[in-house]
């Protein structure tokens, strides 16, 4: 009786309809993982020999059958996007693995001694004073263009943020108390980096992947546009959009408009699923 | 009763003020109440890793009232929602937080937009530390506030300057960024906003740490002036020494409630008028009462157990204890919150 | 108000780490680009048909066959003339090439820098005074399609409207038909100017927007806000005084960070535009093998992003108060 009645918070009543944040979050997520695990999954089964030429449908707006329209050789564009943007998908994972390896074990050594440090916060500086195009460009070239180059040029050009992240959360551990008692223990380095750093960083390097991701998909876009990425055989998003431009002119808009919505939509639920695990991770300013 | 005791400490403790610049007027009216604040509760929606939602309750069920005149301390440790007390009055909780109780000021209800219209006219706040100052900004353009024209503008600026100088502070302290104030100029600075309006009430909050003795000592008699002037004042502080300097009732913390407020009085010789156990441990540790420290610390928010908050570490405790949470009740003029201490006076 | 010896010990330290970047950078990219597969000559001929002896010619205009070390000679000898070597596609000295073609994109970048700097910042700090209203919700929903979407996307969308269907602009925005460049009207440059940085302008307002409106939340929740409030001050007074106050410097600070972004959306909007700057020479230089041309480039956008960071840097230390105040305490 005595107790004090703990008053109902109006404030933070949720209706039973409205889904707790948690709830939401994870559902967000695993929605939007599944839809493009999906759309990857159906582009791998698009033979693109069944993109056929037809002559006798060509340029048509979009209809019910074909939902993009058809290009200047008939050819469907649903089919042609949805396959473009299984490789833009896959390409993107490839670079933004790649960067996150490099971001870890660069920002791992910045943590083994001073010089190493030093010379991975000038190789930071060194690529961040590239513009990160003419870099790809760069690399794509040395690697004699295809799909090597894109991905081994987004790659090496997207992991300065990470290390950066990496380096400075590695700086915090260093200082803190039970790094200190293991060196006391004469534990060696590496070992302090497996049992203590990385277990730590493995949520920046989880959520580096995932926001590094629409990056990499839109830098592979653009450089395959400017001609430098995916032969013009394959039906990459960037191909689709430069070969559109040659037909503007003539007013055929859905061969620009449509492939470009579909990359626009992939990058915003990459954005998506990146920003609600970055909640669930790191909740600190999940209210709002 | 109280009132009149109230007067004779003030007189008493007139004495031994200190005499730059400041001269204690005495008191003419009667003193009337100004804040109370029945049974607030603030808590804190969080989000924890995973976003599991978790409602933080920092302050229960406080209850506290200061009236014109009057010193009213607040004793707790640091973390135990001191600071959010005086936010809560002056209506400027961060938005994750709730509110709940009643507040009233001059006998009207205290509500958001009566707040907005009182802060920094009738009720003052004196902040716990620099940080409070915009970093980017001179100190007297700051504290003058926002002007209408050149007019305007003066007059504030005069104004300011007359509060700085009787705070010793020169004129070179206007034009110096907060970061370039040592700590005892900030701690001035920031107990002259204040007084540039003429406010009824001030609360501030953890005005002496980091300080040397003589500016605490300075601090406190600003403080006293500032009641001697009719105004209330709530000292907001985890530093006992300064409470019994200048207050006149002591509201102590306890894990987000206030289990006793004692009047400054009751904390001499044995200590044997402080009724809540953990006050008395409070004041048995005090190195001049021969610094019985006591054990153990307090339960966190949220943790909290489910009787008396104290039960755990308490040396009295009961069954009852264990199970139900005493209410803050009046007993001879103080209000406590423990069984032991009802059963003992209630008769 | 600024200590010069100060000012001039951080340029002088500056200059010689921009050196030392600048030869990292020459380094990497002629080893980048000598390690090519591409045959340049291949590159440069394109579909075209050629006898062998003329493709003979070619190749040792090119330098193929050569050792590494003899072309790497070459180029720093070039260098060291300040011409950087002779275009192969312009076939005239790099360093003019470059200085046409860069003032052109300046232009271009320049204009939608400014545009986009102010734009962005007034939308972030309106967004952030009237947090969760429509105009915020609008703002926040702009910056997320926009930040998603592909540079070069926005810009055919934009020469599809403008162009194709409204057709205000011509399709190419080269120079015009039996124009000399040199000839051409301020107008003519205006109109080649509009559409291309209204695309750049789109999309770095996006950036600008966000973090105005997310440091202007984060600043309004701070304690001296806080403080503010509890003296009396409130609305759009509160916000100009203390919240903008706070926000402009990191906000010029981003901007002039943001000049490698910038750089890369000029190449794809000139790209599209055929807008005769540094980014269309870019590709052109990277597509058909230009290397003195393309190296000439990535060293002066190195440069130009170098001084984005320079600026930024010296606002950042020198500006502000407290930083300014604790490096002449050193
Ligand atoms: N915005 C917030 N969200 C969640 N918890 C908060 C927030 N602000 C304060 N708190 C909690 O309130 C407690 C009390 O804070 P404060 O009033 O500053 O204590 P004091 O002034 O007594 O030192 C802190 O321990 C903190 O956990
Ligand atoms: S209520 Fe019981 S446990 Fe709590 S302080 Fe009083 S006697 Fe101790
Ligand atoms: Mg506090």
């Amino acid at each position: 009786m005595n107790k004090p009645v703990d008053t109902p918070k109006k404030k933070f009543h949720t209706s039973p309809l409205k889904l707790n944040l948690r709830t939401k979050t994870i559902l967000i997520i695993v929605l939007t993982a599944s839809m493009l695990v999906a759309i990857v999954i159906n582009s791998l089964f698009i033979d693109v020999s069944t993109i056929t030429t037809n002559f006798s449908s060509i340029n048509l707006p979009p209809s019910f059958e074909h939902l993009f329209g058809t290009d200047w050789m008939g050819r469907d564009m649903f089919t042609r996007t949805l396959k473009g943007l299984g490789l833009s998908i896959m390409i993107g994972a490839l670079a933004s693995i790649i960067s996150t390896v490099v971001a870890v074990i660069l920002g791992l050594s910045s943590g083994m001694n001073k010089y190493l440090d030093s010379f991975v916060s000038w190789l930071v500086d060194l690529f961040s004073s590239i513009p990160h195009l003419l870099l790809i460009i760069l690399i794509s070239i040395s690697l004699g263009g295809g799909v090597i180059g894109v991905i081994v040029g987004v790659g090496v050009s997207h992991w300065t943020t990470l290390t950066r992240v990496i380096r400075a959360e590695i700086k915090q551990i260093n200082t803190s108390e039970y790094v200190h008692l293991s060196k006391n223990f004469g534990k060696s380095k590496w070992w302090i980096a497996k049992k203590h750093i990385l277990p730590l960083i493995l949520t920046q390097v989880v959520l580096g992947v995932i926001l590094v991701f629409p990056h990499a998909i839109m830098h592979e876009a653009s450089v395959t546009f400017l001609g430098f990425g995916l032969s013009p055989h394959e039906p990459a998003i960037g191909i689709i959009l430069s070969e559109s431009m040659k037909y503007l002119a003539t007013g055929v808009w859905w061969l620009a408009f449509f492939p470009g919505v579909s990359l626009l939509i992939i990058v915003l639920l990459f954005d998506l699923v990146g920003d609600n695990l970055q909640k669930i991770l790191d909740p600190t300013n999940a209210h709002e | 009763m109280i009132e009149s005791e109230n007067m004779k400490n003030k007189n008493m403790k007139s004495e031994n003020l200190e005499s730059r610049n400041i001269t204690v007027t005495e008191k003419s009216e009667e003193s009337k109440e100004l804040l109370s604040v029945s049974n607030i509760s603030i808590s804190f929606l969080q989000y924890t890793k995973g976003l599991r939602k978790n409602l933080l309750k920092v302050i229960s069920d406080l209850t506290l009232s200061v009236s014109s005149g009057e010193i009213v301390a607040i004793l707790g440790s640091s973390g135990s929602g001191k600071s959010l007390l005086a936010h809560a009055i002056l209506g400027i909780l961060p938005n994750n937080a709730d509110l709940t109780g009643e507040m009233t000021f001059e006998g009207k209800e205290l509500d958001q937009k009566f707040k907005e219209k009182l802060r920094g006219k009738e009720i003052a706040l004196i902040p716990q530390s620099v940080n409070f100052l915009d970093p980017l900004m001179k100190v007297a353009d700051q504290v003058i506030g926002e002007t209408v024209d050149e007019e305007d503008k003066k007059a504030k600026k005069a104004h300011q300057r007359e509060v700085f100088e009787k705070y010793g502070l020169d004129e070179k302290v206007d034009d110096l960024y907060p970061f370039q104030l040592s700590g005892g100029m900030a701690r001035r600075v920031l107990v002259s906003t204040a007084l540039l309006q003429n406010p009824k009430l001030v609360i501030a909050d953890e005005p002496t740490p980091g300080l040397d003795d003589v500016a605490i000592q300075e601090t406190l008699n600003n403080i006293k002036q500032m009641a001697a002037e009719d105004r209330g004042v709530l000292l907001i502080t985890h530093d006992i020494n300064a409470a019994l300097k200048v207050a006149d009732k002591i509201a102590i913390f306890y894990s987000g409630y206030v289990i006793e407020i004692a009047n400054v009085e009751d904390f001499t010789d044995d200590g044997e008028n402080l009724i809540h156990p953990y006050t008395r441990a409070l004041y048995k540790a005090l190195p001049q009462n021969g610094f019985n420290l006591y054990k153990g610390h307090q339960p966190f928010h949220g943790e909290l157990p489910e009787g008396c908050v104290y039960s755990d570490r308490c040396d009295q405790n009961t069954d009852s204890c264990m199970k139900i949470n005493p209410d803050l009740r009046e007993i001879e003029g103080k209000k406590v919150r423990c069984h032991r201490g009802h059963r003992k006076y209630s008769r | 108000m600024f200590n010069y010896r100060k000012v001039a010990i951080f340029l002088g330290h500056k200059i010689v780490r921009l050196i030392i970047l600048l030869v990292a950078v020459a380094i990497i990219s002629f080893v980048l680009v000598d390690m090519s597969p591409v045959d340049p000559v291949r590159a440069y001929i394109g579909e075209m048909a050629v006898s062998g002896e003329h493709i003979a010619k070619l190749q040792e205009y090119w330098g193929v066959g050569q050792p590494m070390w003899e072309k790497a000679l070459h180029w720093v000898w070039s260098m060291l003339h300040g011409d950087f070597g002779t275009s192969l596609i312009y076939r005239i000295p790099v360093i003019d090439v470059i200085s046409e073609r860069f003032t052109a994109s300046l232009v271009l970048m320049f204009t939608s820098w400014v545009i986009s700097g102010v734009l962005g910042f007034t939308l972030g700090t309106l967004a952030g005074m009237y947090r969760g209203s429509w105009i915020d919700k609008f703002v926040k929903g702009y910056c997320y399609v926009l930040l998603s979407a592909p540079t070069f996307w926005i810009a055919l969308l934009l020469l599809m409207v403008f162009s194709v269907y409204l057709g205000w602009f011509p399709t190419g925005l080269g120079v015009p038909a039996g124009v000399l460049a040199e000839n051409a009207t301020f107008w003519d440059w205006l109109t080649r100017l509009i559409l291309p940085a209204t695309a750049l302008s789109i999309l770095c307002v996006a950036q600008i927007a966000m973090f105005t409106r997310d440091k202007l939340n984060n600043i309004m929740s701070s304690d001296f806000i806080l403080f503010a409030k509890a003296r009396s001050e409130k609305g759009w007074g509160l916000i100009k005084r203390h919240g903008i106050r706070n926000i402009l410097i990191p906000a010029i600070t981003l901007q002039f960070l943001s000049f490698s972004e910038i750089f890369g959306g000029a190449v794809l909007v000139e790209q599209v535009f055929s807008y005769p700057g540094i980014g269309q020479a870019a590709v052109a230089a990277g597509l058909r093998s230009d290397v003195p041309l393309l190296l000439g480039i990535v060293l002066f956008s190195t440069i130009f992003v170098f001084c984005g960071n320079t600026i930024a840097d010296i606002i950042y230390k020198f500006v502000d108060p407290r930083i300014r105040e604790s490096e002449s305490n050193e």
